[in-house]
């Protein structure tokens, strides 16, 4: 058939070559990024690790490589507290910042309509001012003689007569400054599900509550599992709010490592709090994963 | 509440449904009867799918009533209304399976024991052995079953579909438009179906109703409704038709005599909405006959004709569509069997002829 040769050989048939070079580019492109983590991750996490284990050499600061085993027994008897206030504090603010933002979430994508837009910016807009800044703001806000404050007293609603330095004021530092973290993957597990499953629910006898509980809950569950591991995960290994929102009481385990690093200079002791942090993190992370069943929804 | 499983006749009584200025349903007023196949008709936003969702109760009506046999459900919350809706996207839940979407319904109602009704609902839809797989592991055309199975299971006064063929692809549709039927019949409950596609409508229901701006055209049995449009909306919606305005001169017996462009032509004053003054003539293309304009003097006396030259011809293996350009310039379209191989050829003279009883008479809409 001469007159389809022509056509035959205009088609673009991948040759063996294109192929070959088709993945090598694909490799290449991975280049950077491996080598971003290998770098920036993978060696600092190493060293860390080789850090935990080194043992003193008698002048404070200067340290030897070993298998001191002891420094991961002193960093938890000596900051259990710490360990379990971190876990205790992230853990309400990780709830407090789901109660508040499910519902937030769910007004943007089914309620909101044109005004969607303009409030996915003002849930992000937190970001334009530096973590600390908005931080030492809250200082001002629950500040003794401030409003809220002055107010809530009035009412007597206060035990201690004051939130700044207490853990409230750490709670509500944490929960306000991971909040966004919350609330944009509810919102793009929400903003997935189509309202006529809704509409279905209450055809097929659901009552509003019903409907969502059956419905629009466990379709939102991989927004909630990511929501608030983006919240918990951060808020855990947090020092700032506990810094500057608490009192020494109220101290979590990234100021501890903050001090053992910067004012002790006990290097093995803060890797291991950093260390043992990790794999509680990653144990927690696990667990709850596996319980929420994520990888079995759609 | 009313007993489920009972067949009654839903009635809309004056129903209006405004969005501001708009009117989607205007004061319409309809008695469904009981497990019958009912097809809502019309073209898009013509008001039939805000009908189907006031119905639902997803869409409160602004005046009117919604009573389904004695009880008035206008204001029934939706979840409490014994009418159930397979919506135009199916919406099945996508992290339940298929035995679980179709149970919903009768969990919601507190009712234990579902496992006996619901694999014999999928048995009726031919679903059994897909209970466990999820909606997304299934075809359009499962799916659309689903949809029906998970309706159906509740045993509701009516089942509401919306489009409910839409998504498929024409054979699927065929398929589906038999299947459908078959339920219908083995389930006997009160099937009302909105679609915007005439031959799915006419295939389907017992009776159809043309919906156009918010109101009911015409309503009846899909024969008589093909046979006799009463407007004209409802003759070119509802199939194809030719159509000729003219004037009433006079009777002769039971027919009207009508003088317009290209002669004089006889219907039956029965079969016309319109007894004197302006008039639209209306016939079916499969009712008209052809013949060349040499053997005009063949043409029966009794018949109407129109002289006109052929523009178009389609062979489509049963039958020819032709074009005939007709002598007052107005484009008609005939459908003639192949019973002969003699086909007529584009610029060929013709005479259209058809028996006045065929011919039906209509109001001139305004505007034409």
């Amino acid at each position: 058939m001469p007159a389809l040769a022509p056509v035959a050989g205009g088609t673009k048939v991948p040759s063996g070559a294109g192929v070959q070079r088709r993945a090598r580019t694909a490799y290449l492109l991975l280049i950077p990024g491996i080598a971003w983590l290998g770098l920036f991750f993978v060696v600092p996490l190493v060293s860390l690790f080789f850090t935990s284990l080194q043992a003193p050499t008698g002048t404070p600061g200067v340290y030897q490589p070993g298998f001191e085993v002891a420094n991961y027994v002193t960093a938890i008897s000596d900051y259990w507290p710490q360990f379990i206030r971190s876990f205790i504090y992230s853990g309400i603010a990780t709830v407090l910042a789901l109660v508040i933002a499910y519902p937030l979430a769910y007004f943007i994508a089914f309620r909101a309509g044109k005004w969607r837009a303009l409030l996915l910016v003002l849930v992000v807009a937190p970001f334009f001012a530096s973590f600390l800044l908005r931080t030492y703001a809250w200082r001002t806000i629950l500040a003794d003689e401030g409003f809220i404050t002055t107010t809530l007293n009035a009412l007597h609603l206060l035990p201690d007569n004051r939130i700044l330095n207490t853990p409230i004021a750490v709670i509500a530092g944490l929960t306000y400054n991971f909040l966004p973290f919350m609330i944009l993957p509810l919102y793009a597990a929400l903003e997935r599900i189509d309202p006529r499953l809704i509409e279905a629910a209450g055809d097929l006898y659901s009552s509003p509550f019903t409907g969502f509980r059956k419905v629009v809950w466990p379709l939102s569950l991989p927004g909630v599992v990511a929501g608030t591991l983006l919240t918990f995960i951060p808020a855990s290994g947090d020092y700032i709010n506990a810094t500057l929102l608490g009192s020494p009481q109220d101290r979590m385990v990234g100021n501890a490592i903050q001090t053992n690093f910067l004012q002790f200079r006990d290097y093995p002791v803060a890797s291991a709090l950093s260390f043992i942090m990790m794999a509680i993190i990653l144990t927690l992370v696990f667990v709850y994963i596996r319980r929420a069943g994520t990888e079995d929804l759609v | 509440m009313a007993a489920s499983g009972e067949v009654q006749d839903l009635r809309l009584v004056n129903l209006v449904k405004s969005f501001g200025d708009f009117t989607a349903v205007d004061d319409l007023t309809l008695t469904i009867p009981g497990g019958s196949f009912f097809a809502l008709l019309g073209p898009s936003g013509c008001g039939k799918t805000t009908t189907l969702r006031m119905v639902a109760g997803l869409e409160a009506p602004t005046s009117g009533n919604i009573l389904l046999g004695d009880t008035d459900i206008t204001n029934e919350k939706p979840y409490k209304r014994y009418v159930n809706t397979v919506f135009q996207s199916y919406a099945l839940f996508p992290h339940l399976d298929i035995f679980e979407n179709v149970a919903f319904g009768l969990r919601r109602r507190g009712i234990k024991d579902v496992s006996g009704p619901v694999n014999e609902m999928l048995d009726l839809v031919q679903l059994g052995p897909m209970a466990r797989r999820k909606p997304a592991q299934l075809s359009g055309g499962q799916q659309q079953r689903v949809a029906v199975a998970r309706a159906l299971i509740n045993e509701p006064g009516v089942l509401l579909l919306d489009e409910p063929l839409g998504a498929l692809d024409l054979k699927l549709r065929r398929q589906m438009q038999i299947e459908l039927k078959r339920i219908q019949t083995e389930v006997g409950t009160t099937f009302v179906h909105v679609t915007h596609d005439q031959e799915e409508a006419m295939t389907m229901a017992d009776t159809v109703a043309v919906m156009n701006k918010g109101r009911i055209e015409q309503m009846g049995a899909p024969v008589d409704i093909y046979d006799l449009p009463k407007t004209a909306f409802v003759a070119n919606f509802l199939g194809q038709s030719n159509s000729v305005a003219g004037t009433v001169q006079g009777r002769s017996g039971d027919d009207l005599i009508v003088g317009a462009p290209g002669g004089s032509y006889n219907v039956p004053a029965a079969r016309s909405t319109r007894q004197e003054g302006a008039i639209l003539l209306g016939v079916r293309p499969e009712k008209l006959s052809i013949a060349t304009a040499g053997s005009s003097a063949a043409v029966p006396d009794r018949h109407n004709r129109a002289t006109g030259k052929v523009t178009d011809a389609s062979f489509t293996g049963v039958s020819t569509q032709y074009l005939v350009m007709t002598t007052w310039g107005d484009e008609w379209t005939v459908f003639e069997q192949n019973r002969s191989v003699d086909l007529l050829q584009p610029g060929d003279e013709v005479v259209i002829h058809w028996a006045p009883e065929y011919t039906f008479g209509l109001d001139v809409p305004s505007g034409e």
